[in-house]
């Protein structure tokens, strides 16, 4: 019997050329997590650059980006954020006081308030990848752009297509070593 | 009194506290197991059934958990969702649950319009209603009152007015909507392309849109395979006044002046022959016309097209050959609102001609030809009527439509608009004041009305209007007949409730034949409940009703769609050949080929009012929506950047983004206040709104009040002379000023 000494490493990777910023991603996450009306823990952004006629734009479903190097949990101070399986950034809610130091600290505005008080934002939906699952984004995205896994196992589809495609990261600049790509 | 959490935490936090003087530090709390928050939305059972928050119809998975519906995931064992849902489609637990949904039927008590009601019994609305019905039916007879409908449930009312004994059934998705591409190809091919469209985008090699903008536009079936064609290397030329979310993909955007693609459509086919890049053995084998076309677009080279289109010669030339490159599966997307100008049925017809000229018609890639499962028709007493259709001035006009026009039956409800006039309407699921052009006319054919009821769920502007109001369960709640569509991979999907209809609501197979019983045409509802008509079929179709109810939809054997798979193309013409000229239109009066005619520009200081789709909504039915109103809750105009610099009464201060403003048309008629979008992302000479905005029925308590209806504008519109169609973007707007 070996060992399997490799830690797993959630990511996602999310492919910019086929997503149409429809927004099914950000809904199919409230309705699996049962979000308040004014909660989101993934959204679209759009950036269009030039001038008419001349444009270029960029479409990507954004969530938290689930950092090795979390600058949210370096900055709580209740220990409610914490790493959990495959690297998954969590919340406490039992130790979470609201005092948003994780808000602050977080470089891509991943977290919001939940109205019950703690900070809350995107948790690779663990409850159903613990089952087996895949994350709920991912799995109703029409035009399938998401792609979860464990970077770490080269025969993931993620490990794939981080090997086949072209990627990059938003503001690597923070040190924090997030765990989304995006594909352009 | 109870801790509160929050209590239990400050009281926690108190004791770290201690706990941090006395030497631990915060790691300590790294040392206990947390627990992996589950939100346990799973249902504790899953209710297969097909969606309804637009007419695309995806199989979805209701997850119910104590009776109430948790969330909505697709079904990945049905063909039009393969298991992925659109937004709209996961808003639909919160349309069950919205709490502005109509209740209880309703009397009117006051001046129609005035939304003034009295909450009655069912008993009481429905004797109402068949009372009325009864009155005209006895007066004028059967074929004055009429039906409008719109969804899948408008089926039980279709059938209670084929009992009534009227042809006035109409549904604004013809003559509003798809009619005129349907007719166009129809007089091209022999057949139109139904929905879901027979169009394989998945394996087309090259996307050209005219106006369509997949993406933002969510039939979800077409997205999927939109992504997966790009995913695959697909390459799109994308025309449109709008930088779309689909241009933003695109090789080539072509930025068309509004109102000349059947220009630009002309030039391609100029350089296409010229060139000789058509597929010359499909085109001899199966296309009659050829040397008339030849002739007929000599002239209309890109050098022609230039001034008309503001695409330069050599874009045109070039996107030709890339377009032609790809052939056979090189997709001309037939998009789906066609009803733009007036002249949309020429337009289609192009779009057709340049599609048989890249033999994509009947092959991989291009337009297929898929089947429909077997699925008989319930046994039934045939449909009774004296009498033709009311929906045009004259039999002789439109002679091509082949859908009763709503635009027309409306108009047949003003004195003298008809060769007779229209005395009743039930409204089944559309909004009309939303649906049809110049609403100022539609209120004035209400207001002729010796009555009107509407059946609706949520208590939309047409609701307002009405005599009686039949609140109706939403697909959630309710039973509906089977579907059994032409597709790639054909299907029959069943659509069954996943909870206890909410309040006093009821489904519309209930409500129609409550009011069959009570008309006394009860013989043509010869069942009670609707399990036995859709079983019936079912059994009929050698299916077994328990397990397509088990899994909400049973496959069939895929048959060859293409030459590619085998299949042998014929066509239902006259000619049975593809007509590139059409005799039958020549015989009508028409042009045989598609010309372009000029359209009337925006005079100075005013832009043509487009308008479109976002994804998260289905016209007005979807924005009362709170959930989905979360991601879109108003829309925006979208306006030219430079143009906004240079606006008449900005002058001290010019255009803000963000700034709310109004539009004012042609005729004087304002808006509601809409947020200005200023971007760069659409032409200068029109404005962009999203449809189905700035509601004004106080019983939708989230959508009143939030952005611009472009319906409200729509004051003019271009009838097509083939069928019909109202075209509806030739109004022109300008922008005014409202915030201090």
């Amino acid at each position: 019997m070996r060992f399997n000494v490799i830690k797993k490493r959630y990511a996602m990777a999310v492919d910019t050329r086929r997503c149409v910023g429809c927004s099914a991603c950000s809904l199919a996450c409230k309705a699996e997590n049962d979000l308040p009306i004014e909660g989101f823990r993934s959204w679209v952004e759009t950036e269009t650059k030039g001038t008419f006629p001349n444009l270029a734009m960029e479409i990507r479903s954004e969530r938290c980006e689930q950092c090795s190097n979390a600058a949210c949990v370096s900055n709580c101070p209740t220990g409610a954020s914490h790493y959990s399986k495959g690297g998954v950034v969590l919340v406490d809610r039992d130790l979470c006081t609201g005092c948003k130091a994780c808000v602050a600290a977080c470089p891509f505005s991943a977290r919001y308030i939940h109205p019950d008080g703690y900070a809350d934002k995107c948790t690779f939906c663990l409850h159903r990848v613990e089952r087996g699952q895949q994350v709920a984004c991912a799995e109703n995205c029409p035009t399938k752009s998401l792609t979860f896994g464990d970077a770490n196992d080269p025969e993931s589809d993620i490990a794939r297509l981080l090997r086949e495609r072209q990627w990059k990261q938003l503001d690597t600049a923070a040190g924090t070593k997030p765990n989304l790509y995006y594909l352009v | 009194m109870p801790f509160t959490r929050r209590q239990f935490i400050r009281i926690g936090a108190a004791a770290g506290g201690v706990a941090a003087a006395s030497g631990l530090t915060t790691n300590w709390w790294n040392l206990q197991a947390h627990e992996i928050p589950d939100p346990k939305t799973d249902g504790d059972h899953v209710v297969p059934t097909f969606c309804e928050l637009c007419f695309w119809k995806c199989g979805v998975l209701a997850h119910v958990k104590n009776g109430r519906v948790t969330k909505i995931v697709g079904n990945p064992a049905h063909p039009l969702s393969r298991g992925r849902i659109c937004p709209r489609g996961t808003g639909a637990a919160a349309l069950l649950y919205d709490p502005d949904r109509l209740k209880q039927p309703l009397l009117r008590r006051s001046k129609r319009g005035q939304q003034v009601f009295e909450a009655v019994s069912w008993s009481a609305a429905l004797d109402e209603t068949a009372k009325q019905m009864d009155a005209i039916r006895t007066k004028y007879g059967p074929e004055a009152f009429a039906l409008f409908t719109h969804g899948w449930g408008g089926s039980w009312f279709t059938r209670l007015m084929q009992a009534y004994g009227s042809p006035n059934i109409a549904a604004p998705s013809y003559a509003q909507c798809r009619g005129p591409r349907d007719v166009a190809f129809t007089m091209t091919f022999g057949q139109g392309l139904g929905s879901p469209e027979s169009i394989d985008i998945e394996n087309a090699r090259c996307i050209t849109l005219l106006g369509s903008h997949l993406g933002e536009n969510m039939h979800n079936t077409q997205v999927q395979e939109f992504a997966e064609a790009i995913g695959k290397g697909a390459q799109l030329v994308v025309v449109d006044p709008r930088f779309s979310t689909a241009a933003s993909k695109a090789k080539y955007w072509l930025p068309i002046k509004p109102g000349t693609d059947i220009a630009l459509l002309l030039a391609w086919m100029n350089v296409i022959i010229d060139e000789k890049r058509y597929d010359a053995e499909y085109v001899t084998k199966y296309a009659t016309g050829f040397d008339e076309l030849t002739k007929h677009v000599a002239s209309k080279t890109p050098e022609w097209a230039y001034p008309i289109t503001g695409i330069p010669a050599e874009k045109i030339r070039e996107t030709a050959r890339f377009i032609a490159g790809f052939r056979p599966a090189s997709l001309i997307h037939p998009g789906r609102h066609a009803t733009w100008y007036g002249d949309d049925t020429q337009r289609m017809r192009a779009v057709g001609i340049l599609a048989a000229l890249l033999g994509s018609w009947g092959r991989r890639g291009g337009y297929i030809l898929p089947s429909a499962m077997e699925l008989p028709k319930y046994p039934g007493k045939a449909a009774h009527t004296a009498a033709v259709a009311a929906d045009r001035k004259q039999p002789s006009l439109y002679p091509l439509a082949d859908e009763t026009l709503a635009s027309g039956v409306c108009d047949a409800t003003i004195p003298g608009q008809s060769s007779y006039q229209l005395h009743g309407w039930l409204v089944y699921g559309t909004n009309l004041m939303q649906s049809l052009p110049d609403p100022r006319n539609t209120e004035k054919a209400i207001q002729a009305l010796d009555f009107i009821a509407a059946i609706d769920v949520l208590p939309a502007e047409i609701t307002g209007w009405s005599d009686v109001v039949l609140p109706e369960s939403t697909y959630l709640e309710r039973y509906d007949d089977a579907w059994s569509p032409a597709y790639k991979q054909p299907f029959i999907a069943v659509r069954q409730p996943a909870v206890q209809p909410m309040y006093d609501s009821k489904p519309g197979w209930w409500i129609a034949r409550q009011l069959a019983e009570r008309l006394g045409v009860d013989d043509y509802f010869d069942w009670t409940d609707p399990r036995q008509v859709i079983d019936w079929r079912l059994k009929a179709a050698h299916q077994d009703p328990g397990k397509v109810f088990l899994n909400g939809v049973v496959e069939g054997q895929r048959v060859p769609v293409c030459e590619e798979d085998g299949l042998q193309l014929s066509f239902d013409t006259p000619s049975k050949k593809i007509e590139l000229h059409s005799a039958t239109l020549a015989a009508a009066g028409f042009p045989p080929i598609p010309d372009y005619t000029p359209h009337e520009e925006p005079p100075a200081g005013m832009f043509r009012l487009l308008f479109g789709r976002a994804p998260t909504h289905t016209f007005g039915r979807t924005t009362n929506n709170r959930f989905l109103g979360s991601v879109y809750g108003e829309n925006e105009v979208w306006i030219n950047s430079i143009a906004a610099k240079s606006l008449a009464g900005f002058e001290d201060r010019p255009l803000k983004n963000g700034e709310y403003i109004v539009l004012e048309n042609q005729d004087g008629i304002r808006s509601a206040k809409v947020k200005a979008k200023v971007t760069e992302r659409i032409r200068g000479d029109a404005v962009y709104l999203v449809h189905g905005w700035g509601h004004t029925s106080n019983g939708l308590k989230f959508a009143k009040g939030r952005g611009a209806s472009d319906s409200t504008l729509v004051t003019r519109y271009a009838t097509d002379p083939i069928m019909g169609g109202t075209g509806m973007s030739v109004n022109f707007v300008r922008v005014v000023r409202v915030e201090a």
